[in-house]
Protein backbone atom coordinates (compact mmCIF):
# COMPACT_ATOMS: atom_id res chain seq x y z
CA UNK A 1 0.00 0.00 0.00
CA UNK A 2 1.00 3.74 -0.60
CA UNK A 3 -0.52 6.93 -0.56
CA UNK A 4 1.16 8.43 -2.51
CA UNK A 5 -0.18 10.05 -5.43
CA UNK A 6 0.97 11.33 -8.71
CA UNK A 7 0.05 14.93 -8.28
CA UNK A 8 -2.14 17.48 -6.83
CA UNK A 9 -4.85 17.63 -8.88
CA UNK A 10 -5.18 13.92 -8.06
CA UNK A 11 -4.88 14.36 -4.50
CA UNK A 12 -7.85 16.80 -4.57
CA UNK A 13 -10.00 14.50 -6.67
CA UNK A 14 -9.48 11.79 -4.34
CA UNK A 15 -10.52 13.53 -1.46
CA UNK A 16 -13.83 14.58 -2.85
CA UNK A 17 -13.63 18.18 -2.63
CA UNK A 18 -16.53 19.73 -3.89
CA UNK A 19 -17.80 23.11 -4.20
CA UNK A 20 -19.09 24.38 -1.09
CA UNK A 21 -16.50 22.46 1.50
CA UNK A 22 -13.95 23.98 4.09
CA UNK A 23 -9.93 23.33 3.00
CA UNK A 24 -7.34 23.88 5.57
CA UNK A 25 -4.00 25.10 5.76
CA UNK A 26 -1.34 25.64 8.52
CA UNK A 27 1.34 28.79 8.32
CA UNK A 28 4.51 27.28 9.51
CA UNK A 29 6.32 28.38 6.43
CA UNK A 30 4.69 31.80 7.01
CA UNK A 31 5.57 34.50 4.31
CA UNK A 32 7.36 31.42 2.81
CA UNK A 33 4.71 28.99 2.55
CA UNK A 34 4.20 28.21 -1.25
CA UNK A 35 1.95 25.27 -0.96
CA UNK A 36 -1.84 27.28 -0.06
CA UNK A 37 -1.43 28.72 -3.18
CA UNK A 38 -0.29 25.77 -5.22
CA UNK A 39 -3.12 24.22 -3.71
CA UNK A 40 -5.46 26.72 -4.94
CA UNK A 41 -4.01 27.17 -8.44
CA UNK A 42 -5.12 23.00 -8.60
CA UNK A 43 -8.53 23.40 -7.10
CA UNK A 44 -9.04 26.21 -9.69
CA UNK A 45 -7.86 24.12 -12.91
CA UNK A 46 -10.62 21.66 -11.50
CA UNK A 47 -13.12 23.95 -11.73
CA UNK A 48 -14.33 23.45 -7.72
CA UNK A 49 -15.46 27.10 -6.39
CA UNK A 50 -17.33 28.25 -3.15
CA UNK A 51 -14.57 26.97 -0.93
CA UNK A 52 -14.18 27.77 2.74
CA UNK A 53 -10.78 28.38 3.84
CA UNK A 54 -9.81 27.91 6.94
CA UNK A 55 -5.88 28.56 7.60
CA UNK A 56 -4.31 29.30 10.74
CA UNK A 57 -2.62 32.34 9.26
CA UNK A 58 -2.49 34.64 6.17
CA UNK A 59 1.03 36.02 5.25
CA UNK A 60 1.74 38.69 2.08
CA UNK A 61 2.28 35.57 0.15
CA UNK A 62 -0.74 34.69 0.07
CA UNK A 63 -1.91 38.02 -1.87
CA UNK A 64 -3.21 35.37 -4.56
CA UNK A 65 -6.19 34.80 -2.42
CA UNK A 66 -7.58 38.01 -3.53
CA UNK A 67 -7.88 36.97 -7.17
CA UNK A 68 -9.48 33.69 -5.63
CA UNK A 69 -11.78 35.79 -3.38
CA UNK A 70 -12.61 37.69 -6.70
CA UNK A 71 -13.17 34.95 -9.26
CA UNK A 72 -15.50 32.69 -6.13
CA UNK A 73 -13.04 30.21 -5.04
CA UNK A 74 -12.82 31.75 -2.09
CA UNK A 75 -15.92 32.56 0.03
CA UNK A 76 -15.34 32.50 3.06
CA UNK A 77 -12.01 32.56 4.98
CA UNK A 78 -11.58 31.43 8.73
CA UNK A 79 -8.28 32.37 10.49
CA UNK A 80 -5.86 33.32 13.70
CA UNK A 81 -3.84 36.06 11.81
CA UNK A 82 -4.11 38.17 8.10
CA UNK A 83 -0.95 39.92 7.10
CA UNK A 84 -1.66 43.75 5.71
CA UNK A 85 -1.82 42.78 2.31
CA UNK A 86 -4.80 40.71 2.07
CA UNK A 87 -6.22 42.25 4.90
CA UNK A 88 -6.48 45.43 3.35
CA UNK A 89 -8.60 43.75 0.78
CA UNK A 90 -10.55 42.00 3.20
CA UNK A 91 -10.90 45.55 5.02
CA UNK A 92 -12.68 47.32 1.41
CA UNK A 93 -14.92 44.87 1.34
CA UNK A 94 -13.97 42.21 -0.99
CA UNK A 95 -15.49 39.23 0.90
CA UNK A 96 -19.48 39.23 0.99
CA UNK A 97 -19.29 36.89 4.03
CA UNK A 98 -17.93 38.23 7.26
CA UNK A 99 -13.75 36.71 8.09
CA UNK A 100 -14.01 34.37 11.45
CA UNK A 101 -11.42 35.63 13.06
CA UNK A 102 -10.24 32.93 16.31
CA UNK A 103 -6.99 32.15 18.25
CA UNK A 104 -4.98 30.09 18.41
CA UNK A 105 -6.11 28.05 20.93
CA UNK A 106 -9.35 28.57 20.06
CA UNK A 107 -8.67 27.59 16.74
CA UNK A 108 -7.46 23.56 17.37
CA UNK A 109 -10.38 23.76 20.19
CA UNK A 110 -12.92 24.52 17.71
CA UNK A 111 -11.72 22.08 15.37
CA UNK A 112 -11.99 18.98 17.77
CA UNK A 113 -15.22 19.83 19.41
CA UNK A 114 -16.63 19.60 15.98
CA UNK A 115 -17.82 23.74 15.99
CA UNK A 116 -15.74 24.45 12.88
CA UNK A 117 -15.64 21.19 10.73
CA UNK A 118 -12.61 20.63 7.50
CA UNK A 119 -13.16 18.44 4.66
CA UNK A 120 -9.93 18.35 3.21
CA UNK A 121 -6.54 19.42 5.54
CA UNK A 122 -3.80 20.23 3.03
CA UNK A 123 -0.74 19.69 5.18
CA UNK A 124 2.77 21.49 3.90
CA UNK A 125 5.28 18.94 5.29
CA UNK A 126 9.52 19.63 5.01
CA UNK A 127 9.81 15.99 5.23
CA UNK A 128 7.11 13.00 5.09
CA UNK A 129 7.10 9.23 4.39
CA UNK A 130 5.54 7.29 1.63
CA UNK A 131 2.87 6.58 4.19
CA UNK A 132 2.54 10.73 5.80
CA UNK A 133 4.18 10.31 8.68
CA UNK A 134 5.73 13.76 8.08
CA UNK A 135 7.63 16.77 10.00
CA UNK A 136 9.04 20.07 9.86
CA UNK A 137 12.17 19.49 11.76
CA UNK A 138 14.00 18.86 8.24
CA UNK A 139 14.11 19.04 5.15
CA UNK A 140 15.18 21.77 2.57
CA UNK A 141 12.10 24.13 3.66
CA UNK A 142 12.31 23.07 7.46
CA UNK A 143 10.31 25.24 9.64
CA UNK A 144 10.28 23.24 12.65
CA UNK A 145 7.56 22.70 14.38
CA UNK A 146 4.07 21.72 12.71
CA UNK A 147 2.04 22.49 15.95
CA UNK A 148 -1.08 24.28 14.54
CA UNK A 149 -1.28 21.56 11.36
CA UNK A 150 -1.76 18.53 14.57
CA UNK A 151 -5.79 19.29 14.67
CA UNK A 152 -6.02 19.66 10.83
CA UNK A 153 -4.73 16.15 10.29
CA UNK A 154 -6.44 14.42 13.33
CA UNK A 155 -9.89 16.01 12.74
CA UNK A 156 -10.38 16.66 8.49
CA UNK A 157 -12.58 14.67 6.80
CA UNK A 158 -9.68 14.00 4.74
CA UNK A 159 -5.63 14.86 4.81
CA UNK A 160 -3.60 15.53 2.48
CA UNK A 161 0.76 15.71 3.15
CA UNK A 162 2.44 17.89 0.83
CA UNK A 163 5.97 17.90 1.02
CA UNK A 164 9.15 18.02 -1.09
CA UNK A 165 11.50 16.13 0.58
CA UNK A 166 10.33 12.67 0.22
CA UNK A 167 11.84 9.50 3.09
CA UNK A 168 11.79 6.39 2.90
CA UNK A 169 9.67 4.62 5.42
CA UNK A 170 9.83 5.24 8.19
CA UNK A 171 10.28 8.51 9.20
CA UNK A 172 12.43 8.60 12.33
CA UNK A 173 11.21 11.35 14.33
CA UNK A 174 7.75 12.17 12.94
CA UNK A 175 5.88 14.55 14.34
CA UNK A 176 2.52 13.87 12.98
CA UNK A 177 1.37 10.32 12.48
CA UNK A 178 0.28 8.13 9.37
CA UNK A 179 -2.29 7.42 11.33
CA UNK A 180 -4.21 10.36 9.93
CA UNK A 181 -3.48 10.86 6.81
CA UNK A 182 -4.79 9.90 3.38
CA UNK A 183 -2.51 11.05 0.76
CA UNK A 184 0.95 12.09 0.04
CA UNK A 185 2.00 14.78 -2.74
CA UNK A 186 5.07 15.16 -3.56
CA UNK A 187 6.03 18.85 -5.19
CA UNK A 188 8.83 20.80 -6.19
CA UNK A 189 9.33 23.10 -3.54
CA UNK A 190 6.75 23.61 -0.49
CA UNK A 191 8.55 26.86 0.91
CA UNK A 192 11.04 30.01 0.35
CA UNK A 193 13.34 29.37 3.07
CA UNK A 194 14.15 32.89 3.15
CA UNK A 195 10.43 33.88 3.86
CA UNK A 196 10.06 30.93 6.29
CA UNK A 197 12.50 33.06 8.90
CA UNK A 198 10.56 36.06 10.13
CA UNK A 199 12.06 39.15 9.55
CA UNK A 200 10.60 40.56 13.07
CA UNK A 201 12.52 38.20 15.30
CA UNK A 202 15.58 40.60 15.57
CA UNK A 203 16.33 42.93 18.73
CA UNK A 204 15.38 46.23 19.15
CA UNK A 205 18.28 48.68 18.96
CA UNK A 206 15.70 51.32 19.32
CA UNK A 207 16.83 53.26 22.60
CA UNK A 208 12.82 53.66 23.31
CA UNK A 209 12.60 50.37 22.78
CA UNK A 210 15.26 49.00 25.15
CA UNK A 211 14.29 51.26 27.89
CA UNK A 212 10.79 49.88 27.29
CA UNK A 213 12.50 46.05 27.79
CA UNK A 214 14.58 47.34 30.83
CA UNK A 215 11.10 48.12 32.50
CA UNK A 216 9.38 44.99 31.22
CA UNK A 217 12.63 43.19 32.56
CA UNK A 218 12.07 44.49 36.02
CA UNK A 219 8.29 44.43 36.46
CA UNK A 220 8.76 40.56 36.20
CA UNK A 221 11.54 40.54 38.64
CA UNK A 222 9.36 42.78 41.01
CA UNK A 223 5.95 40.83 40.68
CA UNK A 224 7.48 37.91 42.94
CA UNK A 225 7.03 35.42 40.25
CA UNK A 226 10.30 34.96 38.80
CA UNK A 227 11.27 32.16 41.37
CA UNK A 228 12.50 28.78 40.49
CA UNK A 229 9.64 27.08 38.72
CA UNK A 230 9.25 30.41 36.33
CA UNK A 231 7.76 30.06 33.22
CA UNK A 232 7.27 32.55 30.03
CA UNK A 233 6.60 33.43 26.96
CA UNK A 234 7.16 36.34 24.64
CA UNK A 235 6.42 37.91 21.79
CA UNK A 236 8.79 38.05 18.66
CA UNK A 237 8.49 41.91 18.17
CA UNK A 238 12.35 43.73 18.50
CA UNK A 239 11.43 45.29 22.34
CA UNK A 240 9.62 41.31 23.74
CA UNK A 241 12.88 39.72 22.40
CA UNK A 242 14.84 42.25 24.08
CA UNK A 243 12.98 42.18 27.86
CA UNK A 244 13.83 38.82 27.25
CA UNK A 245 17.23 39.33 26.87
CA UNK A 246 17.41 41.42 30.00
CA UNK A 247 15.27 38.72 32.16
CA UNK A 248 17.98 36.18 30.80
CA UNK A 249 20.26 38.29 32.58
CA UNK A 250 19.10 38.97 35.13
CA UNK A 251 17.83 34.97 36.03
CA UNK A 252 21.30 34.30 35.73
CA UNK A 253 22.47 36.58 38.18
CA UNK A 254 19.85 35.05 40.45
CA UNK A 255 20.58 31.82 39.83
CA UNK A 256 16.56 30.72 39.09
CA UNK A 257 15.85 27.91 37.24
CA UNK A 258 12.82 28.50 35.32
CA UNK A 259 10.46 25.46 34.03
CA UNK A 260 9.57 26.16 31.14
CA UNK A 261 9.23 28.70 27.46
CA UNK A 262 6.34 28.63 25.59
CA UNK A 263 5.39 29.98 22.33
CA UNK A 264 6.44 31.04 19.41
CA UNK A 265 10.43 30.22 19.99
CA UNK A 266 12.84 32.29 18.53
CA UNK A 267 16.54 32.05 18.91
CA UNK A 268 16.70 34.40 22.36
CA UNK A 269 14.72 31.75 24.06
CA UNK A 270 17.00 28.93 22.90
CA UNK A 271 19.48 30.77 24.40
CA UNK A 272 17.93 31.19 27.48
CA UNK A 273 17.24 27.34 27.58
CA UNK A 274 20.61 26.89 26.52
CA UNK A 275 21.79 29.21 29.66
CA UNK A 276 19.49 27.21 32.33
CA UNK A 277 16.98 29.29 32.54
CA UNK A 278 14.54 26.48 31.63
CA UNK A 279 14.18 23.00 31.67
CA UNK A 280 12.08 22.57 28.52
CA UNK A 281 11.15 24.96 25.69
CA UNK A 282 7.16 24.19 24.44
CA UNK A 283 7.31 25.09 20.91
CA UNK A 284 4.02 25.51 18.98
CA UNK A 285 5.98 26.95 15.73
CA UNK A 286 9.54 28.39 15.11
CA UNK A 287 10.09 31.85 13.94
CA UNK A 288 13.49 31.72 13.10
CA UNK A 289 16.67 29.66 11.98
CA UNK A 290 17.64 29.08 15.36
CA UNK A 291 15.07 27.51 17.02
CA UNK A 292 14.79 24.97 13.80
CA UNK A 293 17.88 23.70 14.65
CA UNK A 294 17.12 23.66 18.25
CA UNK A 295 13.94 21.44 17.92
CA UNK A 296 15.62 19.02 15.97
CA UNK A 297 18.45 19.13 17.97
CA UNK A 298 17.37 19.25 21.49
CA UNK A 299 15.12 16.76 23.44
CA UNK A 300 14.38 19.29 25.91
CA UNK A 301 13.00 21.87 23.04
CA UNK A 302 9.65 19.98 22.54
CA UNK A 303 7.11 20.74 19.92
CA UNK A 304 3.20 21.11 21.16
CA UNK A 305 -0.10 20.93 19.10
CA UNK A 306 -2.14 23.67 18.96
CA UNK A 307 -4.59 22.88 21.48
CA UNK A 308 -1.40 21.78 23.66
CA UNK A 309 -0.49 25.64 23.47
CA UNK A 310 -3.19 26.97 24.31
CA UNK A 311 -6.91 25.06 23.85
CA UNK A 312 -9.77 26.57 26.15
CA UNK A 313 -11.16 23.26 25.71
CA UNK A 314 -8.64 20.45 26.49
CA UNK A 315 -8.28 18.99 29.70
CA UNK A 316 -5.58 21.18 30.44
CA UNK A 317 -2.87 23.29 27.86
CA UNK A 318 0.06 25.43 28.43
CA UNK A 319 -0.90 28.27 28.60
CA UNK A 320 -2.75 27.38 31.91
CA UNK A 321 0.81 26.78 33.70
CA UNK A 322 2.29 29.84 32.42
CA UNK A 323 3.64 32.49 35.11
CA UNK A 324 4.24 35.10 32.79
CA UNK A 325 3.58 36.28 28.79
CA UNK A 326 5.08 39.87 27.32
CA UNK A 327 2.76 40.72 24.23
CA UNK A 328 2.67 44.17 21.81
CA UNK A 329 -0.27 45.85 21.13
CA UNK A 330 -1.57 48.37 18.12
CA UNK A 331 -3.46 50.22 20.80
CA UNK A 332 -4.50 49.95 24.40
CA UNK A 333 -7.28 51.18 26.02
CA UNK A 334 -7.64 52.83 29.31
CA UNK A 335 -9.83 49.90 29.94
CA UNK A 336 -6.78 48.17 28.97
CA UNK A 337 -8.20 46.28 26.20
CA UNK A 338 -5.90 45.34 23.49
CA UNK A 339 -6.32 45.95 19.66
CA UNK A 340 -3.71 43.51 17.25
CA UNK A 341 -6.42 43.33 14.59
CA UNK A 342 -6.43 46.65 13.08
CA UNK A 343 -4.14 49.88 12.37
CA UNK A 344 -5.09 53.28 13.50
CA UNK A 345 -7.06 53.72 10.39
CA UNK A 346 -8.83 50.18 10.72
CA UNK A 347 -7.31 48.35 8.18
CA UNK A 348 -6.95 44.60 9.27
CA UNK A 349 -3.28 44.03 9.85
CA UNK A 350 -2.82 40.90 12.37
CA UNK A 351 -4.95 38.97 14.86
CA UNK A 352 -5.02 37.63 18.12
CA UNK A 353 -2.39 34.49 17.02
CA UNK A 354 -1.92 33.50 21.06
CA UNK A 355 -2.18 37.13 22.03
CA UNK A 356 -5.81 36.19 24.16
CA UNK A 357 -4.83 32.54 24.62
CA UNK A 358 -1.77 33.76 26.48
CA UNK A 359 -2.83 36.90 28.16
CA UNK A 360 -6.01 34.62 29.87
CA UNK A 361 -3.61 31.76 30.94
CA UNK A 362 -0.74 33.75 32.22
CA UNK A 363 -0.69 35.07 35.73
CA UNK A 364 1.09 38.30 34.66
CA UNK A 365 0.48 39.68 31.53
CA UNK A 366 2.43 42.47 29.95
CA UNK A 367 1.93 44.54 27.18
CA UNK A 368 5.45 46.71 25.63
CA UNK A 369 4.32 49.55 23.59
CA UNK A 370 6.24 52.84 23.03
CA UNK A 371 3.82 55.61 24.57
CA UNK A 372 2.92 56.50 20.83
CA UNK A 373 4.10 55.47 16.91
CA UNK A 374 4.49 57.98 14.47
CA UNK A 375 2.55 60.44 16.54
CA UNK A 376 -0.60 58.19 17.19
CA UNK A 377 -0.78 57.91 20.92
CA UNK A 378 -0.67 53.86 21.98
CA UNK A 379 -3.31 54.62 24.88
CA UNK A 380 -6.85 55.45 23.81
CA UNK A 381 -10.59 55.67 24.57
CA UNK A 382 -11.73 53.08 23.37
CA UNK A 383 -9.97 50.29 20.89
CA UNK A 384 -11.09 49.86 17.33
CA UNK A 385 -11.11 46.21 17.90
CA UNK A 386 -11.03 44.37 20.66
CA UNK A 387 -8.54 41.48 20.50
CA UNK A 388 -7.79 40.43 23.56
CA UNK A 389 -10.02 41.42 26.78
CA UNK A 390 -8.66 44.30 28.91
CA UNK A 391 -9.70 42.14 31.95
CA UNK A 392 -7.11 39.30 31.13
CA UNK A 393 -4.60 42.32 30.73
CA UNK A 394 -2.14 43.37 34.39
CA UNK A 395 -0.01 45.92 32.89
CA UNK A 396 1.75 48.14 30.43
CA UNK A 397 4.61 48.72 29.70
CA UNK A 398 6.05 51.83 27.83
CA UNK A 399 9.14 54.01 28.05
CA UNK A 400 7.30 57.04 29.97
CA UNK A 401 6.15 55.01 32.37
CA UNK A 402 4.19 51.11 33.71
CA UNK A 403 0.45 51.24 33.77
CA UNK A 404 -0.98 48.46 35.92
CA UNK A 405 -4.37 47.11 35.52
CA UNK A 406 -6.45 48.49 39.11
CA UNK A 407 -7.72 44.44 39.33
CA UNK A 408 -3.74 44.30 40.45
CA UNK A 409 -3.17 46.70 43.12
CA UNK A 410 -0.98 44.30 44.51
CA UNK A 411 1.62 44.30 41.67
CA UNK A 412 1.28 48.27 41.32
CA UNK A 413 2.50 48.39 45.19
CA UNK A 414 5.37 45.51 43.95
CA UNK A 415 6.41 47.57 41.46
CA UNK A 416 6.33 50.91 43.33
CA UNK A 417 8.61 49.37 46.03
CA UNK A 418 11.14 48.09 43.69
CA UNK A 419 11.55 51.91 42.36
CA UNK A 420 9.57 51.41 39.12
CA UNK A 421 7.46 54.56 37.42
CA UNK A 422 3.90 53.01 38.17
CA UNK A 423 1.57 55.87 36.32
CA UNK A 424 -2.15 55.55 35.52
CA UNK A 425 -3.02 54.43 32.15
CA UNK A 426 -5.28 58.08 31.78
CA UNK A 427 -1.67 59.69 32.42
CA UNK A 428 0.12 57.72 29.70
CA UNK A 429 -2.58 59.06 27.28
CA UNK A 430 -2.78 62.56 28.46
CA UNK A 431 1.52 62.41 27.77
CA UNK A 432 1.11 60.94 24.70
CA UNK A 433 -1.40 63.17 23.34
CA UNK A 434 0.39 66.96 24.72
CA UNK A 435 3.00 65.52 22.84
CA UNK A 436 1.39 64.59 19.71
CA UNK A 437 -2.05 66.27 19.54
CA UNK A 438 -5.51 64.64 20.07
CA UNK A 439 -5.77 62.13 17.02
CA UNK A 440 -9.46 62.49 14.71
CA UNK A 441 -11.26 59.54 14.82
CA UNK A 442 -11.27 57.87 11.41
CA UNK A 443 -13.92 56.84 9.29
CA UNK A 444 -15.41 53.57 9.10
CA UNK A 445 -18.49 51.90 7.17
CA UNK A 446 -21.12 49.90 8.88
CA UNK A 447 -20.98 46.39 7.14
CA UNK A 448 -18.86 44.05 9.11
CA UNK A 449 -16.18 42.44 7.12
CA UNK A 450 -15.09 40.46 10.22
CA UNK A 451 -16.21 38.54 13.59
CA UNK A 452 -13.85 37.98 16.38
CA UNK A 453 -13.88 35.43 18.35
CA UNK A 454 -13.10 34.62 21.97
CA UNK A 455 -10.86 31.74 22.32
CA UNK A 456 -14.37 30.02 23.65
CA UNK A 457 -15.71 30.65 20.61
CA UNK A 458 -17.81 33.23 21.87
CA UNK A 459 -17.87 36.80 19.51
CA UNK A 460 -15.75 39.37 20.88
CA UNK A 461 -15.97 42.09 18.57
CA UNK A 462 -16.44 42.73 15.19
CA UNK A 463 -14.58 44.49 12.56
CA UNK A 464 -16.17 47.04 10.42
CA UNK A 465 -15.42 48.32 6.48
CA UNK A 466 -12.99 51.06 5.81
CA UNK A 467 -14.67 52.81 2.96
CA UNK A 468 -12.18 53.37 -0.29
CA UNK A 469 -11.18 56.79 -0.85
CA UNK B 1 11.59 83.97 -1.70
CA UNK B 2 12.13 80.98 -2.67
CA UNK B 3 14.99 81.10 -5.55
CA UNK B 4 15.54 77.35 -6.17
CA UNK B 5 14.11 73.63 -5.40
CA UNK B 6 15.55 72.46 -1.89
CA UNK B 7 14.51 69.51 0.40
CA UNK B 8 14.75 68.49 4.23
CA UNK B 9 13.91 65.61 6.26
CA UNK B 10 13.57 61.89 5.57
CA UNK B 11 11.18 59.31 5.30
CA UNK B 12 11.68 57.50 8.76
CA UNK B 13 9.02 57.25 10.89
CA UNK B 14 8.03 59.73 12.90
CA UNK B 15 10.01 62.21 10.55
CA UNK B 16 8.60 64.35 7.56
CA UNK B 17 10.19 64.98 4.07
CA UNK B 18 9.24 68.59 2.64
CA UNK B 19 10.17 69.42 -0.76
CA UNK B 20 9.84 73.05 -1.91
CA UNK B 21 9.39 74.54 -5.31
CA UNK B 22 9.66 78.35 -6.51
CA UNK B 23 6.31 79.21 -7.94
CA UNK B 24 5.32 82.96 -9.61
CA UNK B 25 4.52 85.78 -7.87
CA UNK B 26 1.25 85.70 -6.69
CA UNK B 27 0.45 81.95 -7.04
CA UNK B 28 0.59 81.53 -3.78
CA UNK B 29 0.57 78.24 -1.94
CA UNK B 30 0.24 75.29 -3.80
CA UNK B 31 0.54 72.18 -0.96
CA UNK B 32 0.35 68.70 -2.02
CA UNK B 33 0.24 66.40 1.56
CA UNK B 34 0.46 62.90 2.03
CA UNK B 35 0.50 61.43 5.64
CA UNK B 36 0.28 58.51 7.09
CA UNK B 37 -2.00 59.59 9.97
CA UNK B 38 -4.04 61.88 6.73
CA UNK B 39 -7.15 60.82 8.61
CA UNK B 40 -5.95 61.70 12.44
CA UNK B 41 -4.09 64.98 11.70
CA UNK B 42 -3.78 66.36 8.23
CA UNK B 43 -5.72 69.24 9.06
CA UNK B 44 -3.39 70.11 11.66
CA UNK B 45 -0.13 69.50 9.56
CA UNK B 46 -1.54 71.22 6.68
CA UNK B 47 -2.20 74.46 9.38
CA UNK B 48 1.01 73.93 10.96
CA UNK B 49 2.75 74.19 7.04
CA UNK B 50 0.98 77.03 6.41
CA UNK B 51 1.34 79.22 9.43
CA UNK B 52 5.54 78.25 8.90
CA UNK B 53 5.58 79.32 5.38
CA UNK B 54 3.74 82.57 7.02
CA UNK B 55 5.81 83.16 9.40
CA UNK B 56 9.05 82.94 6.87
CA UNK B 57 7.14 85.82 4.80
CA UNK B 58 7.18 82.72 1.86
CA UNK B 59 4.08 83.50 -0.14
CA UNK B 60 4.81 81.72 -2.79
CA UNK B 61 6.02 78.67 -3.41
CA UNK B 62 5.29 74.98 -4.41
CA UNK B 63 5.28 71.81 -1.79
CA UNK B 64 5.34 68.52 -1.79
CA UNK B 65 5.52 66.81 1.54
CA UNK B 66 5.34 63.42 3.11
CA UNK B 67 4.72 62.90 6.33
CA UNK B 68 5.63 59.59 8.20
CA UNK B 69 3.96 61.02 11.68
CA UNK B 70 5.95 64.20 12.68
CA UNK B 71 5.15 66.00 15.62
CA UNK B 72 4.31 69.98 15.11
CA UNK B 73 7.71 71.13 16.31
CA UNK B 74 9.42 69.00 13.93
CA UNK B 75 6.97 69.75 10.91
CA UNK B 76 8.07 73.59 11.76
CA UNK B 77 11.91 72.94 11.23
CA UNK B 78 11.56 70.79 8.24
CA UNK B 79 9.84 73.42 6.70
CA UNK B 80 11.89 76.08 8.36
CA UNK B 81 15.03 74.27 6.84
CA UNK B 82 13.74 73.58 3.24
CA UNK B 83 12.57 76.97 3.07
CA UNK B 84 16.14 78.63 4.52
CA UNK B 85 17.61 76.05 1.43
CA UNK B 86 15.16 77.39 -1.16
CA UNK B 87 16.29 81.00 -0.35
CA UNK B 88 20.24 80.23 -0.22
CA UNK B 89 20.50 81.00 3.00
CA UNK B 90 23.67 79.28 4.55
Amino acid sequence: MSKLVKDMKEAIRLSGLKDGMTISFHHHLRNGDMVAVMVLDAICELGIKDLNVNISSIFDTHAPFIEYIRDGVITGIETDYMGGVVGRAVSEGILEKPVTFRTHGGRPSDIIRGASPIDVAFIAAPTADCMGNCTGKTGPSACGSLGYAFADAMYAGKSVVITDNLVDYPLVDYSISEEYIDYVVTVDKIGEPSGIVSGTTKITKDPVGLVIADYAARAIDASGLLVDGFSFQTGAGGASLAAAKYLKDIMIRKNVKGSYGLGGITSYMVDMLQSGCFKALYDVQCFDLGAVESIRTNPCHMEVSGAHYASPTAKSSAVDSLNVVILGATEIDTDFNVNVHTDSNGYIMGGSGGHSDTAAGAKMSIIVAPLSRARLPIVVDKVLCKSTPGNTIDVLVTQRGIAVNPQRPELAERFTAAGLPVVDIHDLKEMAEKLNGVPKKPQLGDRVVANVLYRDGSMLDTIREVPVR
Amino acid sequence: MIKQKACAGTLESSDIYVEIAPAAAGSGIKLNLTSVVMQQFGDQIESVIRQTLDQLDVKDAELTVSDRGAVDCTIRARVETAVCRGKGVE
